[in-house]
């Protein structure tokens, strides 16, 4: 809420409006200012109705667009997204953009129309159980089919989406709902207060037991997660680290939580964690898991994880605690909370035998590095991810697919501020990339934002390209060309025996097809060529795509295959052919 | 191990979808669930049994209340309580062979609701085994049987416990309380 149209909005006296009218105002009332959607019949009140409001309506080329738009621009913004769709195949196509959503506990609400309340269940044009289908991946769905009942639904779907752990919520109105009307009374539609979650419990022991454990442990490591931004806990995670000089490993939805510069930052954990980083965790004493889930991907085999730690851990969600990591100390709530209460209890440690113990275990990480490899004409990922990294001073937001771009840009582009990597962390959505940067740059319209997306991802939802024209925004575009599905090809290369079975790709010329949309764009072949290229893609006035046709058979090193220990890694090849095996 | 769960949930449509759902993505199979109207007005109360392990029953607590129809829920687990299950047996006995069904029912302390000439209808209410019990002797008789319908377990902890649903409903006007929870449920033990 804030801007004036708002307020005036809210100022108005209780009126009768329509349905229609009414999901607009409400949407106005909680401060929406952009959504993302895609009309059709069941939704077309609400559509005809729209030219009234003070709210910016970005037309997608795909619902699952609309989905990750909303998306992108709550994951830039810390706001609610919202997207819009008509109902049966419009309403399904949201559900990969929902289940994204759900997965990394982001705020979005997404409004769908469906048939009128007469036909429901009657498999009627276009009727879907959308609300039953997407029961699952949301906080909480609704099925409204009357007017009256359309502002209160927005206004609690709005508070479910952000409190506490968030995510996403659906809202299905009727089409009759939508043209009836009701009386209009935006304070009166409000929710009771969110209910605390009753399990939430961080008991003074626990504070005590947690600060003991922190002041004795000889090789404490804190594990930084995605909770860290969700709750703005930033400050609190970095005094803690600084205060008992501590390391930090992040994951990968928490890059940007704690400053990638920062002397106490080890870098990325997990399956593509770099080694020295999944050893000192291996090796720790304790670990204070601030806001993550220890999901598989950063655990490796649970068996063997971690054993000689002792563990904190502090979440919002109970149902995360002991789900999959058994913890001595649970401290069960909003985190920057519990830390305010924790850090009074914490005083200045000496960490720096353990500090150059974890040093030690880089060895010869930097020499096997990529990117000091000499140039030998190759293409490296690396080397893009690394001179986009350098040029926009890391100061981007940089939007990923899913893949091994992913992997190569939170190893190679080292994050200062939270909300400037922006990934599907818990999906792994292949196409979330161009529509998420999309929304991302409503979000935030005076950030630089670049797409790295890789030649498969990139064609799931590439008619959003179109969109971008439209709605003429400059979006860099890094497509990370190696003809392959590059990650599935590298399973395929350690796992299957190099059965490259439906991995190879033959792809359209992304620079033409740029070009009809409007879109400037160049393809790289070289490393010499890469700096040159990414400056020319900031200077153009509009979007820019740049087609980066690297190693055909590179893969992502470090890796802990699924299911080995956090230290069992797959080391990158020495020698100064990258590809050549050792 | 056996699980017993008691939920206050809203009286609203798809609630019971929402509760079910939760079991079956964990794949956890219900053996019995009984819905009812409770104490509070626009409340009801459900009584879910499953198996699963032990740790599991934190999760599923957790999970339960991560449902914004669902306003308090109670693992009973090994806790002192009452339980009951009523169970409607309908046999087949003619005439001739309807005195051992009654003897039965006698002893089991169960009751004849409905008598016809060719079967007879018995009410029995009690723990699952004394039912279990009843049917064992029933199909060891002469008299076949033709169809039962069980409630599924209804069960209440033993002693000056109260819902707690009242403190649960009264979070909602206060969001600063934090709530005081006994692992989980506010209740007040024996």
């Amino acid at each position: 809420m804030g801007t004036d149209a708002n307020t005036q909005a809210l100022n108005h006296p209780p009126a009768r409006l329509t349905g229609a009218e009414i999901v607009w105002a409400t949407l106005v009332g909680e401060g929406v200012t952009d959504v993302f959607g895609y009309p059709g019949g069941a939704i077309l009140p609400v559509y005809d109705a729209l030219r009234k409001f003070p709210i910016h309506h970005t037309l997608v080329r795909h619902e699952q667009g609309a989905a990750h738009m909303a998306d992108g621009y709550s994951r830039a913004s810390g706001k609610v997204g919202v997207a819009i769709a008509t109902s049966g195949p419009g309403a399904t196509n949201l559900v990969t953009g929902i289940a994204t959503a759900m997965l990394d506990s982001i705020p979005i609400v997404c409004i769908t129309g469906n048939v009128s309340s007469k036909v429901l269940g009657s498999d009627a044009f276009q009727e879907v159980d959308i609300t039953g289908i997407t029961l699952p991946v949301t906080k909480h769905n609704f099925l409204i089919s009357r007017a009256e009942d359309i502002a209160p639904a927005i206004r609690y779907a709005f508070q479910i989406a952000k409190s506490a752990r968030p995510g996403p919520v659906l809202v299905d109105i009727t089409k009759d709902a939508q043209q009836a009307t009701a009386i209009f009374d935006f304070e009166a539609a409000k929710p009771r207060p969110h209910r605390i979650h009753p399990m939430r419990k961080v008991e003074e022991s626990g504070l005590a037991h947690a600060a003991e454990l922190i002041k004795n442990a000889k090789r404490p490591v804190i594990l930084a997660g995605h909770g860290i931004i969700e709750s703005g806990a930033m400050e609190q995670v970095r005094t803690l680290a600084e205060r008992a000089q501590i390391p930090v490993a992040l994951t990968l939805l928490g890059l940007g939580a704690f400053p990638a510069s920062h002397a106490l930052n080890l870098g990325m954990m997990g399956m593509h964690g770099e080694s020295w980083v999944n050893h000192a965790i291996q090796d720790a004493d304790l670990l204070i898991a601030c806001g993550m889930r220890f999901d598989d991907r950063v655990t490796g085999s649970v068996a063997t994880y971690a054993t000689k730690a002792k563990k904190i851990h502090i979440e919002v969600d109970p149902a995360e605690v002991n789900k999959i990591i058994k913890v001595d100390v649970p401290l069960i709530g909003d985190l920057r909370e519990v830390l305010e209460a924790l850090l009074p209890r914490i005083s200045s440690r000496d960490g720096a035998a353990w500090l150059k113990t974890i040093d030690g275990f880089k060895g010869d990480s930097a020499v096997r590095d990529i990117k000091n490899l000499p140039d030998l004409g190759h293409l490296y990922a690396a080397h893009v991810i690394h001179d986009i990294w350098r040029i926009t001073g890391g100061n981007a937001i940089i939007v990923t697919d899913v893949g091994q771009h992913q992997m190569w840009e939170a190893q190679y582009y080292h994050h200062e501020q939270p909300r400037t990597l922006i990934t599907s962390g818990g999906l792994g959505t292949m196409g979330f990339s161009l529509p998420a940067a999309i929304g991302a740059k409503f979000a935030c319209p005076e950030k630089e934002v670049w797409v790295i997306v890789g030649d498969g991802g990139f064609q799931m939802t590439a008619g959003e390209l179109a969109t971008i024209a439209q709605e003429g925004i400059k979006i860099n575009i890094a497509v990370i060309n190696n003809g392959y599905l590059g990650m599935v090809r590298q399973w395929q290369e350690f796992f299957y025996e190099r059965n490259y079975e439906s991995t190879p790709m033959v792809s359209p010329d992304f620079v033409k097809l740029a070009d009809a949309h409007g879109i400037a764009g160049l393809t790289v072949r070289t490393r010499g060529e890469v700096a040159e290229a990414v400056n020319t893609a900031r200077s153009a006035p509009g979007a820019f795509l740049l087609n980066f046709k690297v190693e055909k058979e590179d893969s992502v090193y470090p890796m802990v295959s699924a299911g080995s220990a956090l230290h069992e890694m797959i080391r990158r090849p020495g020698g100064n052919d990258p590809l050549e095996e050792s | 191990m056996l699980h017993t769960f008691v939920a206050y949930v809203e009286d609203l449509p798809g609630v019971l979808t929402r509760v079910a759902s939760l079991f079956r993505r964990l794949n956890i199979n219900i053996h019995s669930l009984t819905v009812g109207r409770s104490e509070q007005a626009g409340l009801s109360r459900m009584t879910v049994v499953c198996e699963a392990s032990a740790e599991a029953g934190h999760r599923i607590q957790a999970s339960l209340y991560k449902l914004e129809n669902v306003v308090e829920v109670d693992d009973i687990a090994q806790a002192p309580s009452v339980t009951r299950e009523l169970a409607l047996i309908k046999v087949a006995a003619t005439p001739r062979t309807r005195s051992q069904v009654f003897e039965l029912v006698e002893v089991f302390r169960a009751r004849i609701v409905d008598l016809a000439p060719e079967s007879l209808t018995i009410e029995m209410t009690g723990v699952e085994s004394k039912i279990e019990g009843l049917i064992q002797v029933l199909n060891e008789g002469e008299g076949r049987i033709l169809e039962i319908c069980r409630s599924g377990k209804l069960t209440m902890r033993r002693g000056h416990h109260t819902s707690g649903v009242l403190k649960a409903m009264s979070v909602g006007a206060d969001e600063s309380a934090e709530v005081p929870a006994e692992d989980g449920a506010a209740v007040e033990q024996e």
